[in-house]
């Protein structure tokens, strides 16, 4: 249901893009208007949920742990998986976001048909395209650069020059334009081969795979075969990043497919679970030292507790518990 | 706890980032400049048309390329049957000399780097 209600949606998306811009000519429409509300509901979007965000109290320490927390000297702790630290939480959350740890740790349960008997092994495939596919679309991104810039940055070159090592074909195929399909592909299918994934799979999880496939695609094919003029679509992206928006004649439909796109994924960005962007550093079960029993943490909507200390309790009776003969320690 | 103070300036280090193109070329002041390619040659078109040339101009010269070095086979025919020589040399850097004017301004402008170079001699400038 979820599946065939996404893919209907981009399909839509591109028809739209055909009559808009290839038989009604709203170039204007897609090439500004479009892209500029896009970025806007892109950046008011995100900064209003993690403002939200910002608002959740964190009253308690609740990380994961997966190694010895810091105890007695003489027992070996494990700072990074169970970090008693500011540091040892940077190092953490840095493998988190940059090499996805906790991924990493995958595991799956089998039944086995001699016994039976349930054999539990990692599984490191999810892990896999999901790197492959958050650090190609990093590259992809940094390689736009290209179009965005003038004078360009040195990295961009860098990047792209790396990209295309292989030089295969003219223009020269780029290895992350490859590896971003597959690794997408990748996660489609397993949403759809996995039983029990595609059980839990919604058109929320379907569609921003589908958007990210179409614009992989859309600018894999306008690379290599449907041609684009990419001097006008510099002028363009410049004009837009300038705030002097013109549309050149003749950029190529396919451009406007791919541009279509980018500008859904970005309006849609903030309604979905790709704000897991912003939310993967608010993981309070990773960003979080676990130091629990060094120090104590008050809960901060705690009410103020009346307590009645001993000593007031002494000053209170005193001269009754010195008449008793109790011991008292002031006299 | 509230991490209000290191979440806010988190927020602030990602629009810096994602909002460098704006930014930058703002800054740089160089965004609505875009390069005028100069053609010095009294043909009127070039093997093929403008259009097509200007979309697979890198594709004709790689076909040309495995044509004459893998192949032997020397001679264009374009696409209203006129005969070419298949030479950057001799057939395209007879019109368009003006390598710095022409070639380059382009690439320079969408960071292309052509490995034409690699083998033949570079034409300095805009001199042949």
């Amino acid at each position: 249901m979820g599946l065939w209600f996404s893919l209907f949606t981009v399909v839509i998306l591109v028809l739209l893009v055909f009559m808009g811009v290839g038989v009604v000519g709203l170039n204007s429409l897609f090439g500004i208007l479009i892209p500029y509300a896009a970025l806007l509901i892109f950046l008011v979007g995100v900064v209003y949920r993690v403002g939200k965000w910002t608002k959740a109290p964190v009253p308690f320490r609740i990380p994961t742990t997966c190694g010895q927390q810091k105890s007695h000297p003489w027992i070996k702790a494990n700072n990074f998986e169970s970090p008693s630290n500011t540091f040892g939480v940077l190092v953490r959350m840095a493998l988190e976001v940059l090499l996805f740890r906790s991924l990493f740790r995958n595991t799956r349960a089998e039944l086995r048909a001699d016994g039976p008997r349930v054999v539990y092994g990692g599984t490191k495939w999810l892990w896999l395209a999901g790197l492959a596919f958050h650090w190609s679309f990093l590259l992809i991104l940094i390689r736009h650069l290209r179009f965005f810039t003038e004078p360009i940055p040195f990295f961009v070159n860098l990047v792209a020059s790396m990209d295309g090592l292989f030089e295969i074909g003219v223009p020269t195929l780029y290895v992350t334009d490859i590896i971003i399909l597959l690794a997408v592909t990748y996660l489609f299918l397993r949403r759809v081969v996995i039983p029990q994934i595609r059980y839990i799979s919604l058109a929320a999880d379907y569609f921003p795979l589908f958007l990210i496939l179409g614009v992989a695609l859309s600018g894999v094919l306008m690379r290599h075969f449907y041609k684009v003029d990419i001097y006008k679509v510099k002028e363009l992206a410049t004009g837009l990043f300038s705030f002097h928006p013109l549309v050149p004649e003749g950029i190529g439909l396919a451009f406007y497919i791919h541009l279509f796109l980018v500008s859904t994924l970005l309006a849609y960005f903030p309604f979905s679970k790709l704000m897991h962007m912003g939310g993967v550093f608010l993981s309070p079960t990773r960003n979080l030292a676990n130091n629990n029993r060094m120090r104590r943490h008050v809960n901060p909507w705690n009410y103020p507790v009346k307590v009645h200390t001993y000593e007031e309790y002494e000053d209170e009776f005193r001269e009754k518990m010195k008449a008793v003969g109790l011991p008292v320690e002031k006299e | 706890m509230n991490n209000r103070i290191i979440i806010i300036a988190g927020l602030i280090i990602f629009l810096c980032l994602i909002t460098f193109p704006i930014w930058y070329n703002v800054v740089g002041g160089k965004a609505a400049y875009a390069p005028e390619l100069k053609i010095v040659s009294e043909e009127k078109q070039c093997v093929e048309s403008t259009k097509y040339m200007r979309a697979k101009h890198m594709q004709l010269l790689n076909d040309w390329r495995n044509s004459v070095v893998r192949e032997d086979k020397r001679t264009y025919t374009a696409l209203d049957g006129k005969k070419y020589d298949m030479s950057l040399s001799n057939t395209c850097l007879k019109c368009h000399s003006n390598k710095a004017d022409f070639c380059d301004k382009c690439h320079n402008y969408v960071e292309v780097t052509p490995t034409c170079w690699n083998c033949h001699v570079a034409p300095e400038g805009n001199k042949l």
